[in-house]
């Protein structure tokens, strides 16, 4: 018996939902800021599954273009969050967000 | 033909592009990389930093002028649309374009004498800031999503590390890093809201969006909708609107204080700018859908902003609430969706940008040297003691409760009536209470600078005269202000041509 599954666009679709949620989730509970940080990754490439399953799907070009753009953008972003990272804490001894505690109120 | 049957005389045919159009952005782009190249070749620190800042305010005043041609042309013979449809030059994005160029040149008056006091690298900062608001003159004239987030992460990338500045304190750190984590999240969040949209309409071009929901009738809806509520995700966080600012006391706190004017005047009028062509370009066919979640963002942020004001005891971290609170007098505007009501929105976006610049002027020359006494004990006999300072802080702190005479009062006068003109009789309630409570706080202040701190005197000759830079924009933003309380004519009209979307 040969069991037929077809993978249809909306299946890439809910696997991106649910990465985008894991990161969201992810960046919401999680207190080392680099973890953090790759949640925002983990996002920003549901994202782009979601673009290129769409342009699949529309039969249309645009949605694969846009993911170059993603891609350059969260590099830059990484560049300068890892810069802000490295900056602050090279004074301090673990990387969480609970020792981020000078501002409040 | 040669090259295995390719046509190699095929010309690849780009599309035009109407330099006009992006010369104001061109202009501060073009600034701030010959700021980063004298910083590169030139080693001797202080003509570094003179030079810097003279390219600088030449990049500014080059794009002013262009942005003064664009006005002539836009309102004479009518909308430009240029480069495939992604850059739409209207007199909404001109006078939108108009309050972020004034933002910069003062945060850039106000950051020259700071950073030589706070001994920071001048060069990257300049360099940083005019980057900064090049990507909001683009938001500015966005016509296609994908140049919205573009834009967007060009404002947002250089003022996390603008925020996070001043290496040596803690603070200043802590507000780079709160609000990078936040802005990459909320940019995330944006961009799957594009996506959706992307998916439901097979465009990205916000008048290709409008064109496609008018001749089509959804299916099924659910995807647009969904997108549309990320994609106001995300503007909400750069707006600062509630619930979506959590980071808004603590980066403001934190970061360095003209930096902090930069980001309240500048990145709210791009931050709107975004929202209102959104809103009014792409979804004017889904007003009912749209209009119930910005009557909800508004009122959540005038009541948080007001009443978590009351309890703090730090100057900026106030300034940051009302700073909230203002977004939500800007969302009346919005939510009432009239011509009369964008008008309101924008010449609110125009004022509040000189009131509270003004406002984080005095601070920077009103503390010592840390930038990082703000508390409201720090402020006390402040206008005993150098009456000028003081008197301006407490100037700019009733002209944002909208005390009369002062572009406060006018611009939420303005704000109420397009309310109630459009029926809106409860926002427009909401937003006299709001500003009653917020009264409390502003008065609360002014109080402060004028009564005598007790205990011992505190040490006069500490205190910094004030800089010509600084005295400048405080000329400028108290003149703004009182012409705009008592004059308001001219600045109407000009955000009323500015209402065409």
């Amino acid at each position: 018996m040969i069991l037929s599954l077809e993978i249809t666009g909306s299946y890439y679709l809910v696997v991106a939902a649910l990465m985008f949620s894991i990161g969201a989730v992810g960046l919401l509970v999680r207190r080392n800021v680099l973890v953090m940080f790759m949640c925002v990754e983990l996002m920003l490439n549901a994202v782009n599954l979601t673009f290129v399953t769409f342009a699949e799907m529309l039969d249309d070009v645009t949605g694969q273009v846009l993911v170059f753009f993603t891609l350059a953008v969260a590099a830059a972003e990484v560049a300068v969050g890892l810069a802000i990272i490295v900056a602050i804490f090279r004074r301090r001894r673990g990387a969480t967000a609970d020792d981020l505690t000078v501002l409040k109120g | 033909m040669i090259g295995g049957g390719i046509d190699t005389g095929t010309r690849i045919v780009g599309p035009d592009v109407d330099f006009l159009a992006i010369g104001p952005v061109l202009a501060l782009a073009v600034a701030a990389l010959v700021v980063i190249l004298v910083r590169a070749i030139l080693r001797k620190r202080g003509p570094v930093n003179q030079i810097s800042l003279g390219v600088g305010l030449a990049g500014v005043a080059a794009a002013g002028v262009l942005l003064g041609i664009q006005w002539n042309e836009v309102r004479d013979d009518g909308t430009i649309t240029t480069i495939a449809g992604a850059v739409r030059l209207d007199t909404f994005g001109v006078f939108l374009g108009v309050v972020v160029l004034a933002a910069t040149a003062m945060s850039l008056f106000l950051a020259a004498s700071y950073l030589e006091r706070e001994e920071l690298e001048a060069p990257e900062y300049y360099a940083l800031m005019l980057l900064s608001a090049a990507g909001m003159l683009t938001m500015t004239t966005a016509n296609d999503l994908i140049v919205v987030f573009v834009a967007l992460e060009l404002l947002s990338i250089p003022l996390y590390v603008l925020a996070a500045f001043d290496r040596r304190r803690l603070s200043s750190q802590e507000s780079g890093i709160k609000y990078f984590v936040l802005g990459a999240f909320s940019s995330a969040v944006f961009l799957y809201g594009i996506a959706l949209t992307y998916g439901a309409t097979g465009t990205t071009s916000l008048t290709g969006i409008a064109d496609f929901l008018s001749a089509n009738t959804l299916f099924e809806q659910g995807t647009l909708l969904a997108g549309l509520a990320l994609l106001l995700v995300g503007l909400g966080f750069k707006v600062a609107a509630v619930p979506f600012h959590m980071w808004t006391p603590d980066v403001y706190q934190g970061a360095p204080t003209p930096v902090t004017a930069f980001m309240s005047s500048a990145t709210k009028a791009a931050g709107f700018a975004a929202l209102l062509r959104l809103l009014g370009v792409a979804f004017p066919l889904y007003r009912t859908d749209w209009r119930p979640a910005i009557l909800g963002l508004a009122v959540l942020s005038l009541a948080v902003g007001s009443i978590a004001a009351v309890i703090q005891t730090d100057v900026k971290r106030i300034l940051a609430y009302s700073s909230i609170a203002h977004a939500g007098y800007i969302l009346i505007g919005l939510q009432v969706d009239t011509a009369r009501g964008r008008q309101a929105s924008l010449f609110y976006l125009l004022v509040y940008a000189f009131m509270t610049v003004g406002a984080f002027a005095v601070i920077t020359v009103a503390t010592r040297k840390g930038d990082d006494k703000h508390s409201l004990d720090d402020y006390r006999g402040l206008a005993l003691r150098r009456p000028v300072v003081g008197g301006l802080l407490g100037f700019f702190v009733l002209a944002q409760a909208g005390v009369p005479l002062t572009g406060g009062f006018v611009v939420k006068l303005e704000i109420f009536s397009s309310a109630v003109d459009a029926g809106e009789y409860g926002l427009a309630i909401v937003g006299v209470l709001a500003a009653v409570v917020a009264a409390f706080i502003y008065l609360r202040i002014a109080v402060a600078l004028f009564t005598s701190p007790g205990g011992e005197a505190a040490d006069a000759s500490e205190d910094r005269p004030v800089d010509r830079w600084t005295a400048a924009v405080l000329a400028v933003t108290t003149a703004a202000v009182l012409f705009a309380g008592i004059l308001p004519g001219a600045w109407l009209t000009f955000a009323k041509d500015a209402t065409f979307l």
